[in-house]
């Protein structure tokens, strides 16, 4: 029996249901104290297509799918013929008995489970879109995992739906596990339960991005729909109101980051979520927030492009379009979580930076990490570490001391100007779009602009110093460095762990989850790899470029998804192989 | 007491001589001192244009924002804020034009903001083209042979969505523009004052001498009822030979957008709130969820 590392994938069209009930088995998983990770993937539409749900479990934490898949729960043809090829051997497919099996869809090495899903799912649930929950059944069955973790997900899931609904789930899901029961001693693979084990959390990366920006204080969103990104806008819709968030789904983008920006003024921490194309209409009022000083965060779960592009597909290719974007040139920040935890921490760091230096702060997700699920340890979202720094604000005590005007755009040596929140007479001032002095008034001398424009670029020089450091995984002094940015850490990650099973020291991971400013001490710590190999899901190598434009330095190879999907370990090292 | 010279700044306005814009400015700062509000107990959030500079020529608080963006700008300071008075100030091409899509879905909303429009039927700072309520045929530096499209009809288009407070002004009778967007600033909700703004360079044909023979003050017609939300429709979209200034409608509005937010319908305003980390507790309700 094989108890590791063991994948199964749900497929069907959309519509039934596929990632709710993933979620919910990852979610039994978590608590029979298995480490997981989840990745829905489904197609721009409400029905039909070809969705489905990747669940990969193992005792130890995972931090990517992987393409090997143990266990196949078929609810149409079309799953076994997209997906029959990852099957290992050994593996098995579970499908609908009243769907002709054609043969070209036969493996003689795989395990083929006719199960009559339709008309069990009739007769026990009541309802024939339950086959999702009676595949699930049989997985239970097969892996040999406990079914009351299982159970107790049904009834925590669907208890405010009434008993009736919680005993026909309990019952479709017992009835799956039965049926298993005659299929099991050919299979091999288990995933037993570990009751011992350290109670845990599963999350995705919408979430943690919203609890970070929760702890760090933002008390203001504004968004339009778009995926990926408006998770985080329906999150805060959800949950906001309890916490004292005023959460608004407004007319268009447009709208969104300049209510940000009034509310920003005002005194509010403000984010508006969004994805590429939602950004590309905020472009003008980033270029607002910047020469406004105004401090705004900007989150965007990017997806391929341009235009609508692949709606629920993942991209890294929107790091230049942001450090570009709005005319002219002010300083912002470029943080871009790998993992859960950075999503959290960045999600309050955010805020902290943003009014520090009054500017905008962008943080950059793409619907990988926006939508995989992960189980991580209780402790693994670091409340604790957050602290909540406003920066050069004033108090009303220090205005009230006030004896000269205030001076809203005061020339420092920092180019950081003490801030006032609008609402006391000492401290009276327009916030201003166009350029400005002091004061400010609108003014247009070369002088002027030059100490203006002077000041806020100098800003920069303290941000530069306060940013996340790239971070190593791996053994010191590798022959190999992969290089990546954001999502792409885990399955970097464990391409690096697999390269250094095989060959101890073979190989390590150089991360970066800030890109603008471009980490100091980047340079150094590029100079230490001897073969450096970036890997990012764009085309033109966006991060490779802005380290040759930073530091001067020549990566020595790449590797580049750009179809739309997750980054794989396989694809890493296959990629490997041609460089 | 608050006085004019509260308001006074050691600014001189950028307008040319006779614009209508200074009679907004001094029509707007008596109704101020009038109403006995201090320049830090309101915020005046402007669009890009000749009259959006108008906070710049007064003490007060003002944002400057984007052309066509006031209306957002203005929303998210009033949800922020909601104890400070949120005055827009823009043009007929940054209200109507640029921002006529914020403009509509800010009327559906019924924040507690008044808007005023400097409306000269043309685009000054750019040196003269048509703007959205420019008449047709007019002949500018865009509409050479003419302007072939039909005016926009703002009083019109608020009403349709809800507006309950929709006026239009005129510089050239400054008591009653001052009394005007008094009115209009005591209103429980959102309101629309649009007015006729002289611009003395690029539209001469609609300067004082065009308006004084037209405008009438609907306050003068005895069977006028500005309760009427029909009869208002139908006056608001008169133009020509007579054309009225005054209050076209007024009823008792709903509930204001941020009155109706569950997190800002008791307390103070969010930006009085302290800025604390999630208590334990808190932290726990996030957690629990995702066990």
């Amino acid at each position: 029996m094989i108890e590791h590392d063991i994948t199964l994938r749900i497929g069907g069209e959309a519509g039934m249901g596929l990632e709710s009930s993933g979620a919910g088995f990852a979610q039994a998983l978590v608590r029979g104290g298995l480490h997981i990770f989840g990745v829905p993937d489904f197609y721009s539409r409400i029905r039909g297509g070809h969705n489905f749900f990747t669940l990969r479990a193992a005792r130890e934490p995972l931090y990517s799918i992987a393409d090997p898949v143990h266990l196949l729960l078929a609810l149409d043809m079309e799953t076994i013929r997209r997906h029959i090829a990852d099957v290992v051997p050994d593996g098995a497919v579970v499908y609908d008995s009243k769907d002709a099996l054609p043969d070209a869809l036969k493996r003689d090495d795989v395990h083929f489970i006719p199960a009559p899903l339709t008309e069990m799912a009739r007769d026990i649930g009541g309802m024939e879109l339950m086959r999702n929950t009676l595949t699930l059944g049989i997985a239970a069955g097969l892996l040999e995992f406990d079914l009351s973790y299982v159970e107790s997900i049904i009834r925590d899931n669907f208890t405010r739906k009434g008993e009736e609904v919680v005993t026909s789930n309990l019952n479709v899901i017992r009835a799956g596990a039965d049926l298993a029961t005659e299929y099991k001693a050919d299979y091999p693979f288990r995933l037993h339960a570990i009751p011992d084990a350290p109670q845990r959390i599963m999350l995705n990366g919408t979430q943690a991005f919203a609890m970070g920006a929760l702890a760090g204080g933002c008390r203001f969103v504004s968004g339009y729909p778009m995926t990926p990104g408006s998770a985080v806008l329906v999150w805060f819709a959800q949950h906001g109101a309890h916490y004292g968030v005023v959460a608004k789904h407004v007319e268009d983008e447009i709208s969104a980051i300049n209510m940000a920006i009034g509310a920003a003024v005002m005194g509010a921490r403000a984010l508006v979520p969004t994805s590429g194309g939602g950004y590309a209409l905020m472009v003008e009022a980033t270029g607002f927030a910047g020469l406004s000083e105004t401090p705004v965060v900007i989150y965007n779960a990017q997806r391929p492009g341009p235009a609508t592009g692949l709606p629920t597909r993942t991209a890294q290719a929107d790091l230049l379009f942001m450090l570009h974007a709005a005319q002219d040139e002010f300083p912002r920040m470029i943080l871009a979580p790998g993992t859960l935890e950075e999503a959290f921490h960045l999600g309050w760091h955010a805020f902290n930076v943003a009014e520090r230096y009054q500017t905008p702060v962008m943080v950059l997700s793409d619907q990988f990490l926006a939508d995989a699920f992960r189980s991580l340890g209780v402790g693994a979202l670091n409340f604790n570490a957050v602290t909540l720094d406003r920066g050069a604000l004033l108090t009303d005590a220090d205005l009230d001391a006030l004896t000269e005007r205030y001076q809203r755009y005061q020339i420092t040596e920092s180019g950081i100007s003490p801030r006032a929140l609008p609402g006391h007479p000492n401290a009276i001032w327009v916030t201003e779009s166009n350029e400005h002095d002091e004061y400010p008034r609108i003014v247009e001398d070369a002088q002027n602009r030059i100490d203006q424009q002077s000041k806020r670029m100098r800003k920069a020089i303290p941000m530069a110093e306060d940013v996340p450091a790239p971070t190593w995984y791996g053994p010191e002094d590798a022959p190999l460095t992969l290089v990546c940015w954001g999502s792409t850490y885990g399955p970097a990650r464990e391409a690096v762990d697999r390269l250094n099973a095989q060959a101890a020291g073979a190989a390590n991971l150089l991360h970066f989850s800030c890109l603008e400013p471009f980490p100091p001490t980047a340079e150094a710590e590029l100079r230490k790899a001897h073969k450096t190999i970036v890997v990012e899901g764009n085309y033109t190598g966006q991060l490779e470029f802005l380290i040759r434009a930073r530091t001067g330095i020549a990566v020595d190879g790449h590797i580049h998804r750009f179809d739309g999907r997750p980054f794989r370990p396989e694809f890493i090292l296959a990629g490997l192989q041609e460089v | 007491m608050v006085t004019r010279d509260d308001y006074n700044i050691d600014v001189k306005p950028t307008w040319c001589s006779g614009c209508g814009d200074y009679g907004i400015l001094n029509a707007l700062t008596r109704a101020l001192v009038a109403h006995n509000i201090a320049p830090h107990e309101v915020m005046i959030v402007t669009g890009i244009g000749c009259g959006s500079k108008l906070p710049q020529y007064m003490r007060v608080n003002g944002m400057h924002t984007l052309h066509g963006r006031p209306w957002p700008v203005a929303q998210g300071a009033k949800l922020a804020n909601h104890a400070m008075r949120v005055v827009i100030v823009h043009g007929d091409g940054d209200g109507y034009g640029e921002g006529l899509g914020h403009f509509v879905h800010a009327v559906r909303r019924n924040p507690g903001v008044t808007e005023l429009v400097q409306n000269n039927l043309i685009y000054g700072l750019t040196k003269g083209q048509f703007s959205p309520t420019s008449e047709k045929g007019w002949k500018t530096s865009t509409s050479p042979d003419g302007s072939i499209e039909t005016p926009a009809q703002p009083l019109a288009l608020a009403l349709t969505h809800g507006a309950t407070f929709v006026g239009r002004g005129y510089p050239g009778q400054l008591k009653h523009l001052i009394w005007l967007i008094g009115e209009a600033m005591e209103h429980p909700g959102y309101a629309l004052v649009d007015i006729l703004q002289p611009c003395v360079t690029f539209n001469k044909p609609r300067a004082y001498d065009y308006y004084n023979e037209r405008v009438y003050k609907l306050d003068d017609e005895p069977d006028y009822d500005p309760g009427n939300r029909t009869a208002a429709w139908e006056r608001a979209q008169e133009w020509g030979d007579r054309i009225p200034i005054g209050i076209f409608y007024r009823a008792t509005p709903g509930p204001t957008f941020e009155a109706l937010d569950p997190v800002l319908q008791a307390g103070p305003p969010l930006v009085q709130r302290p800025l604390e980390k999630l208590a334990p507790a808190q932290v726990e309700g996030l957690l629990a969820g995702l066990r």
